[in-house]
C-alpha cells in the first residue's frame, strides 16, 4: 500500500502560474502552451479556478481567455509530469512566451 | 402551411422542393435532420476538417517563406484548430444530441467559443475571436463548397432558397433544373433579381427569415407576381396556384404574339429595342423575345464560378459564338465589371472597406493591364465577325476614357504588327453611371461614340443609397429628381454632339419609365430579354406627344414620391392592361 502511494506521489506534479505578457494568453502563446504539452506524454489539464480543461487541447485552453494577472493552476499527471510542469512554467513565466514585457504585440 | 410576403422581382410561378444555398458570409440557421442522417452529417463535418487542412497546407506551402510571421502564425493556429479533437467531437456531439446539419453544429460550436473572447474586457484579448470566426468560415467554405458541387449536377427540379445569392453561387445555375429562386435579403435589383429575369424564372426577395422556415425539401410555392412564398402548401392552395401558373402561361404566349411586329410608337416613332445578357446562351433568348441586337453584353460570367482566369481564346469563343448568333445586329460588349460585390473581393487578402467606392469595374482593369488586355484582344477579334461595339463601364472622368482608349489602340498596334484582322473602326462607348461621368457628359461625348445610361449604379452614387441594404433600400429610386435631372443632362449632350445615347438599366424594363424615357429622347433601350415583348406593346400603347408631355410635368415635380406616384398613374391611364 505504502509503495504505491509512493509512485502515485511522484506521478503527479501541479504548480500555480500567473499570466505575465501584458496581451494575456490569447491564440498565438496558446499555441505555444499547447505545442509544448503535447510533447509530453503525462495528462496535462489547466484551471482557472472556474473551469479546467485539457492543456493539449488548443480549442480548450483558448476558452480559459486568461488575461494579463490571471493566475492558472497546471495539472500534470503521468510518468514524465514533474518535468512537463517545470517546462510549462517556465515558458509562462521566466520567459512569458517570448514576447515582449510591455506594449502590445 | 406558412405564407411569407416579399417583393416580386421576376415574374411567374414555380412550385417545387426547395434547395437551401446557405453562405459563410452569413450566420447559419439552425436546422434539424432525420436522426438517421446523423450520420452522414458527421461525416461530412469529418470530411470538412480533412480538406481545410489540405487547403492550408496547400496555402502555407504556396506562400512559403514569403509570407511575414504574422500571418504564419496565423496558419498555425488555425492548423491547431483543424487538427484538435476535442473540438470535432464538440461538435459532433451537437449533430448527435441535437439532430443539426453540419453547417449548423460547426457555427455554433465555433460561435460559443468565439463568444468566450467577446465577453473579455481586455480588448486585445475580445479581438481575437475574430480568428476563430476566420476559423469557422474556412470549415463553412468546405462544407458549403461541396454543396456547391451538387447545385452544378442537380437532377431533379428545384427552387432555390438563401439568405441572398452571389454572382459565384448563380453562375453555378443550371436553368434546366433550377425553377424559382427566394431570398431572405435583397430589393428589386439586386443581383438574384437580375439573374432570374434573366433566366425567365419566378424570384421573390426581401423575405426577410425565409432560410429560417423552410427547411430543404420543403415544398414551396414562389409566386413572383405578387411578391408571395407558400412554404408548404396545403392541397387546395396547391391546386389554386396550379390553375393561375397556366393561365399566367397562356398571358405570356399572347405577348409573344408581337414578336413580329415593330417596335413603334402609336405615331409612328421608332424605338429599337435591344438585350442585356450574361450568358452566351442567353443570345438565343433575346431574338426568340424580338430583341434587335445586344445593348449591354456582361462579360463577368467568364470569371465566374472558376479558379483561373480566362485565356483569350476561350473569351474569344464566347464571344465570337454571340456575334454569330446576331450576324448584321449590333453587339455591345462591356469589359469587365469586376470588383464591389463581384469576384475580386473574396479573392484579396483583405476586403476593400467601402468596395463600391474602391477598386472595381474600369478602374480593375487599368491597373491590371494584362487581364485588360487579353480582354480586348480578344473582342477585337471576334470585331470581324460582326457589329461589335466596346463599351467601358463605370467612367468617372475623361482621362479614364483616354487611358482606357490609348490601350485600347496599343492592343490594336499589336493586332496589326501580328497580322490579326480586326474592324479598326469599331465603336467605342462608355457607360454613363456616376455622377461625375453625368456632370461631364459634354466632355466625355467628344470622345464616346455612344453613352449608355446604367441607371441602377447612376441611382446608388446619386442618392449614395445601397440598393441591397435593407434598411435603405425604400429611398433607391430612379424617380428621384436628382436622378432624373442627370439622366436629361446626359441625353442632351448626346443629342447636341449627335452621338448615340440609350439606357440600359433596370428602368428601361419598367413601362411607368419607360414613357418617361422616350419623352426625355430616348430611341433605344437595352433591357432584359424576357421583358421585350411587353416593354414593346408599351411602345405601341403610347404616342411620343404623350411622353414628351408626362416629361415635361415630371421634370417640373419637386419630390420622389410626387413623381413616382403621377408615372404610375399616368402608365395605368395610357396602359390599363399592362398593370
Amino acid at each position: 500500500m505504502l509503495t504505491g502511494e509512493e509512485v502515485l506521489e511522484k506521478l503527479v506534479s501541479q504548480t500555480t502560474v500567473e499570466i505575465r505578457n501584458p496581451n494575456g494568453l490569447h491564440l498565438r502563446p496558446a499555441m505555444q502552451f499547447v505545442d509544448l504539452a503535447s510533447q509530453f506524454d503525462c495528462e496535462i489539464s489547466v484551471s482557472n479556478g472556474q473551469i479546467t480543461v485539457d492543456g493539449k487541447s488548443i480549442m480548450q485552453m483558448s476558452t480559459l481567455v486568461a488575461t494579463y494577472g490571471t493566475r492558472l493552476q497546471v495539472r500534470a499527471e503521468g510518468p514524465d509530469a514533474e518535468k512537463a510542469v517545470e517546462t510549462l512554467r517556465d515558458l509562462m513565466e521566466t520567459s512569458p512566451f517570448g514576447e515582449p514585457p510591455e506594449g502590445k504585440a | 402551411m406558412e405564407i411569407k410576403k416579399g417583393i416580386a422581382v421576376s415574374p411567374g410561378v414555380s412550385i417545387g422542393k426547395s434547395l437551401i444555398v446557405d453562405s459563410e458570409d452569413y450566420r447559419i440557421p439552425r436546422r434539424e435532420i432525420e436522426s438517421s442522417q446523423r450520420i452522414l452529417e458527421i461525416q461530412r463535418v469529418r470530411n470538412a476538417f480533412r480538406d481545410a487542412v489540405e487547403e492550408l497546407n496547400q496555402l502555407e506551402a504556396g506562400q512559403g517563406q514569403a509570407g511575414s510571421k504574422q500571418i504564419r502564425d496565423i496558419f498555425a493556429v488555425h492548423m491547431r484548430f483543424l487538427r484538435d479533437r476535442s473540438l470535432r467531437r464538440r461538435i459532433t456531439d451537437v449533430i448527435h444530441a441535437e439532430s443539426v446539419t453540419a453547417e449548423y453544429a460547426v457555427s455554433t460550436v465555433l460561435r460559443e467559443i468565439a463568444a468566450h473572447f467577446t465577453d473579455v474586457k481586455d480588448a486585445y484579448i475580445s479581438e481575437r475571436a475574430a480568428d476563430i470566426y476566420d476559423i469557422e468560415r474556412r470549415l463553412l467554405r468546405q462544407l458549403l463548397g461541396t454543396k456547391r458541387e451538387d447545385i452544378l449536377h442537380l437532377r431533379e427540379e428545384v427552387v432555390v432558397v438563401a439568405r441572398e445569392l452571389s454572382p459565384m453561387q448563380t453562375a453555378g445555375f443550371n436553368r434546366d433544373y433550377v425553377k424559382g429562386m427566394a431570398t431572405d435579403a435583397g430589393g428589386r435589383t439586386s443581383h438574384t433579381a437580375i439573374v432570374a429575369r434573366s433566366l425567365g424564372i419566378p424570384a421573390v426577395v426581401a423575405l426577410e427569415d425565409l432560410t429560417e422556415v423552410v427547411r430543404g425539401g420543403d415544398l414551396v410555392i414562389i409566386d413572383g407576381n405578387r411578391g408571395i412564398v407558400i412554404v408548404n402548401p396545403d392541397e387546395e392552395t396547391i391546386r389554386q396556384y396550379e390553375v393561375y401558373s397556366r393561365e399566367f402561361v397562356a398571358l405570356e404566349h399572347k405577348l409573344d404574339g408581337i414578336r413580329e411586329k415593330p417596335s413603334v410608337t402609336r405615331d409612328g416613332v421608332r424605338v429599337r429595342l435591344l438585350g442585356n445578357i450574361e450568358f452566351p446562351d442567353e443570345a438565343q433568348v433575346v431574338l426568340q423575345k424580338g430583341g434587335e441586337g445586344v445593348g449591354l453584353y456582361r462579360t463577368e460570367f467568364l470569371y465566374l464560378n472558376r479558379p483561373t482566369e480566362p485565356v483569350e481564346q476561350e473569351q474569344y469563343e464566347a464571344y465570337a459564338e454571340t456575334v454569330r448568333v446576331f450576324k448584321d445586329k449590333p453587339v455591345i460588349i462591356r469589359t469587365f465589371d469586376l470588383g464591389a460585390d463581384k469576384y475580386t473581393q473574396s479573392r484579396r487578402v483583405a476586403p476593400e472597406p467601402n468596395p463600391f467606392l474602391g477598386l472595381r469595374s474600369i478602374r480593375f482593369c487599368l491597373q491590371n493591364l494584362t487581364m485588360f488586355k487579353t480582354q480586348l484582344r480578344a473582342i477585337l477579334r471576334a470585331s470581324v465577325l460582326g457589329p461589335v461595339k466596346i463599351m467601358f463601364p463605370l467612367i468617372t472622368n475623361i482621362q479614364e476614357l483616354m487611358q482606357a482608349k490609348m490601350i485600347l489602340h496599343d492592343v490594336m498596334e499589336d493586332l496589326d504588327e501580328e497580322g490579326i484582322a480586326y474592324n479598326r473602326d469599331l465603336d467605342v462607348g462608355i457607360m454613363v453611371e456616376t455622377p461625375s461621368a453625368a456632370l461631364t457628359a459634354s466632355t466625355l461625348a467628344r470622345d464616346a461614340d455612344f453613352f449608355s445610361i446604367g441607371t441602377n449604379d447612376l441611382t446608388q452614387y446619386t442618392l449614395a443609397v445601397d440598393r441591397g441594404n435593407e434598411l435603405v433600400s425604400t429611398l433607391y429610386s430612379a424617380a428621384d429628381p436628382a436622378v432624373l435631372r442627370l439622366i436629361r443632362t446626359v441625353i442632351q449632350d448626346a443629342h447636341k454632339t449627335q452621338i448615340d445615347v440609350s439606357v440600359c438599366g433596370e428602368t428601361a424594363s419598367e413601362p411607368e419609365y419607360v414613357m418617361l424615357l422616350l419623352g426625355l429622347g430616348i430611341r433605344t433601350l437595352s433591357l432584359t430579354p424576357p421583358m421585350i415583348p411587353e416593354i414593346k406593346q408599351v411602345i405601341r400603347s403610347v404616342t411620343i406627344e404623350d411622353c414628351n408631355h408626362l416629361a415635361r410635368e415630371v421634370l417640373a415635380m419637386n419630390s420622389e414620391r410626387q413623381i413616382s406616384g403621377y408615372l404610375r398613374s399616368a402608365a395605368r391611364k395610357i396602359l390599363p392592361e399592362a398593370f
